[in-house]
C-alpha cells in the first residue's frame, strides 16, 4: 500500500512516500514563492523514486504551516501530532520531542505510542527558531553549517544580551568590532537559541529520551549547546527535517489500513 | 553604499542666551543604544544640546555628545554644577554625578517639553519603546518599556528603510503617497514582516504601499502597548520615531487622540529630564 | 506607580506588573522567587520596591517558565507571598 506525508514548512517542503509502511521515496526543496507548485513537483519526484503512480496512493496526509496548499492531501494533521508520530517511529524510546524549524520551535511530551501528552510552542518570534541562526550566520558572513562547526571550537562562553534576532545582529557586529573571536560568537549564538528552546521544553518537563528533529537539528553547534543546557543526551535522527513528513505518512498508513486498503 | 538609516546629527544653542549669570548650570546626558544627546540648562532653561549617533563605546559617546553641545559656548565641563546620566549607557558615564533611569527622565522631560498638562508620554527610541503615565509635576505614575523586541522601535524601521531603499527621514511622507491605505503586514516580528514585505514587493506591490503596510503594523503594535497602560489626555510623543509621520499619524488616528506639539526637539526629552533632575539635586545639596 | 516589566513580541504579551503604591516593601516576593527574577531595588523616587532584575527582564517568558508549567496547577510564589497583592502576571 502506498501512502504519503507532506510537510509544507515556512521555508522548505518535505515529502515521504511509504510502501507498506517503509520509506520508498523522499524529496525536499525550498518552498519558494509557489508552495503549491513546489509541493506538487516534490510529490511526483518522491513517487517516481518509489516507483509508484499517483493513482496507487491510498492516502496523503499534510502537515506544516502551509498544509492547506497541497490540493491532493486527503486530510491535515497538526505539526505537533506529526512530529510526535514521526519521532516515535524513528526512536520509540523518545518521550520528549523537540522540533525546531525555520519559523517555529515546539516541545512535545509523548507516550510510548507516540501520542501527544503535552506541548509548548515558540511561535511568531524569529528568536525562537531557525530564522535566528540564519540571520546571525549572515551577520558573520558564514554559512549556517560552517557557523555550527565553528562554534564547536569555542572554549569560551560569551553571553548574548539581545533576545531578538534584529538586536542580536547589532550585538554580533559589536562583538566582532570588540575583537571577540568568530568561534566564541558562534557559540554564543547557539547557546542563546538553545537556552530559549530548552526553557520552552522545561514547561512540559523534560523526560528522557530527548529526540531533536526539524531542519535546525542539522546544526551541530545548536545540538551541542542544547545538550549542555538540558544536561542530558539528545538523539538526532538521520534526515531530521523529514521526521514530521514521516509522521504524517505513517498516520496516513494507519488510517488507510483501518479503511481496509490492499 | 547608501546608508538609508542615517539621519542628520546636529547641535543647537539658545539664541541670545548667556550662561555666565546663571545660578545653576545643570547637564543631562542620555546615552541610548542608537542615539545620544547632551543637554545643558541654565536655571532650568534650555541653553544648548547635541544629538548624535551613539558609537560603539558608551563613555566615549557621552564625552563626544557633551563636547559637541559645549562647542562655541565658552562653557566647559568644570562649569557644570551637576551632571545626570540616563539611557541604556547611563551606568557607563564616568564623569556623571548620578544615574537616573530613562523612564523618570522622559516623564520629567516631557513635562518640560509639553507643559504640565501632559499625562501620557510615548517614547519611541532606537532600540526600545516606552509608554509612561505621569502627573502634573512630571513624576511617573505608571510605565511600560519594551526593549526586547525590535517591533515598534527605530531599529525595526531601519530594517524596512534598508529593504525598501528609502531614506529613514522620507519614510513618513512616502507612506502616504498611496492610492488607498493597504492592510498592515500581518506579523509583529520584524524578521517575518520583512519576509512578508519581500513577497509583496515580488508580487509587484508598489514600494510606498509596502511602507504604509509596515507603518500601519508598527502603529498598531505601539497602540496595543499604550492600551495596556491606558491613555489619559494630554498625550505627547518623544524619541526619534516621533519624527516619522507614517507611524505617528496612523497611531493617533487609532487612538482617537491628537498628540501635543513639543516646544523643542522631541529627541532630547530624556536629556532635558536628566538636566532637570540635576538642577533639583544641586538645589537640594545647597539647601543642606 | 504601576511598573510594568516585560515585553510584547510575536508570540505574546509577557508582563509582570508591580504596583508600588500597594507595596509595603516587605521583600517576601524577592525571597521566594526561585530564579531571582524579582529583586528589591531603591527606585528613582527613593522607594524600596520590587523590580524585575535587569538580566531577566528581556526573557521573563523563559525565566518564569519553571513556575508556569503547560499543564498542572499554577502556583506563582511571588504572587502568593504578596499580602497587599501588588504583583500581577499578565500570562
Amino acid at each position: 500500500m502506498i501512502t504519503a506525508g507532506i510537510d509544507i514548512g515556512a521555508k522548505t517542503v518535505k515529502v515521504i512516500v511509504l510502501k507498506d509502511g517503509k520509506i520508498a521515496g523522499k524529496a525536499v526543496d525550498l518552498g519558494g514563492f509557489d508552495q503549491r507548485g513546489t509541493s506538487d513537483r516534490l510529490f511526483r519526484k518522491a513517487l517516481a523514486e518509489a516507483g509508484a503512480d499517483i493513482k496507487d496512493v491510498k492516502m496523503i496526509v499534510a502537515t506544516g504551516a502551509g498544509k492547506g496548499e497541497f490540493p491532493h492531501a486527503n486530510e491535515p494533521v497538526t505539526e505537533v501530532t506529526a512530529d510526535a508520530r514521526g519521532a516515535n517511529v524513528i526512536h520509540p524510546r523518545g518521550r520528549t520531542v523537540i522540533s525546531v524549524g525555520a519559523e517555529e520551535g515546539r516541545a512535545i511530551k509523548t507516550d510510548a505510542q507516540g501520542r501527544v501528552v503535552d506541548f509548548a510552542v515558540n511561535e511568531k518570534c524569529a528568536a525562537g527558531a531557525g530564522a535566528f541562526t540564519e540571520s546571525m550566520a549572515r551577520a558573520l558572513e558564514l554559512k549556517v553549517e560552517d557557523m555550527g562547526a565553528l562554534s564547536l571550537l569555542s572554549t569560551n562562553a560569551v553571553p548574548m544580551n539581545a533576545q531578538c534576532a534584529v538586536f542580536a545582529e547589532s550585538e554580533v557586529v559589536s562583538l566582532v568590532h570588540a575583537g571577540t573571536s568568530k568561534q566564541d560568537i558562534s557559540r554564543a549564538i547557539h547557546d542563546a537559541i538553545a537556552s530559549r528552546i530548552s526553557s520552552m521544553a522545561r514547561r512540559i518537563s523534560v523526560e528522557n529520551d530527548v529526540v531533536l528533529i526539524g531542519g535546525v537539528a542539522k546544526n551541530k553547534g545548536f545540538v551541542e549547546s542544547l545538550k549542555r543546557d538540558l544536561a542530558t543526551e539528545v538523539f538526532v535522527p538521520q534526515d531530521p527535517e523529514f521526521v514530521s513528513a514521516l509522521g504524517a505518512a505513517h498516520i496516513a498508513f494507519e488510517k488507510a489500513s483501518k479503511l481496509g486498503g490492499s | 553604499m547608501v546608508e538609508y538609516w542615517r539621519w542628520k546629527e546636529y547641535r543647537w544653542t539658545a539664541p541670545d542666551a548667556d550662561w555666565k549669570n546663571a545660578k545653576t548650570i545643570s547637564c543631562g546626558i542620555d546615552v541610548g543604544s542608537v542615539s545620544s544627546q547632551a543637554v545643558i540648562m541654565t536655571d532650568g532653561n534650555l541653553y544648548a544640546y547635541s544629538n548624535m549617533r551613539t558609537g560603539s563605546n558608551s563613555p566615549d559617546s557621552a564625552r563626544r555628545a557633551l563636547d559637541w553641545a559645549l562647542e562655541g559656548t565658552g562653557l566647559k565641563q568644570e562649569n557644570m554644577h551637576f551632571i545626570v546620566g540616563t539611557g541604556y549607557g547611563r551606568i557607563n558615564i564616568p564623569f556623571a554625578n548620578k544615574a537616573i533611569t530613562e523612564i523618570a527622565c522622559h516623564a520629567r522631560g516631557a513635562n518640560f517639553m509639553y507643559g504640565p498638562t501632559v499625562r501620557t508620554v510615548l517614547d519611541m527610541g532606537g532600540q526600545d519603546c516606552k509608554a509612561i503615565r505621569c502627573d502634573e509635576k512630571g513624576k511617573v505614575t505608571a510605565f511600560l518599556m519594551n526593549d526586547k523586541c525590535a517591533a515598534g522601535t527605530g531599529r525595526g524601521m531601519e530594517v524596512f528603510a534598508d529593504l525598501l531603499q528609502v531614506h529613514i527621514e522620507e519614510v513618513g511622507d512616502l507612506s502616504f503617497k498611496v492610492d488607498k491605505e493597504p492592510p498592515p503586514v500581518s506579523s509583529t516580528c520584524v524578521v517575518f514582516a520583512k519576509s512578508e514585505a519581500s513577497a509583496l514587493l515580488r508580487k509587484g506591490v508598489p514600494k510606498n504601499e509596502v511602507l504604509a503596510a509596515y507603518c500601519s503594523a508598527m502603529a498598531h503594535r505601539v497602540f496595543s502597548l499604550l492600551e495596556r497602560l491606558g491613555v489619559e489626555k494630554d498625550f505627547g510623543i518623544t524619541g526619534g520615531i516621533s519624527k516619522n509621520k507614517g507611524v505617528v499619524d496612523r497611531l493617533t488616528k487609532e487612538l482617537g487622540i491628537t498628540s501635543l506639539t513639543p516646544r523643542y526637539d522631541p529627541q532630547v526629552a530624556g536629556g532635558v529630564g536628566a538636566a532637570l533632575f540635576a538642577k533639583s539635586l544641586v538645589e537640594k545639596q545647597r539647601a543642606g | 506607580m504601576k511598573a510594568n516589566y516585560g515585553y510584547k513580541d510575536g508570540s505574546g504579551e509577557f508582563f509582570i506588573t508591580i504596583d508600588t503604591d500597594k507595596c509595603n516593601s516587605c521583600g517576601d516576593c524577592a525571597k521566594v522567587c526561585p530564579p531571582k527574577v524579582i529583586v528589591m531595588i531603591t527606585n528613582d523616587y527613593d522607594e524600596v520596591v520590587p523590580a524585575v532584575a535587569e538580566e531577566h527582564r528581556k526573557k521573563i517568558k523563559y525565566d518564569c517558565a519553571p513556575c508556569k508549567p503547560m499543564s498542572g496547577p499554577r502556583n506563582l510564589p511571588c504572587v502568593v507571598a504578596c499580602k497587599p497583592t501588588a504583583i500581577v502576571h499578565s500570562w
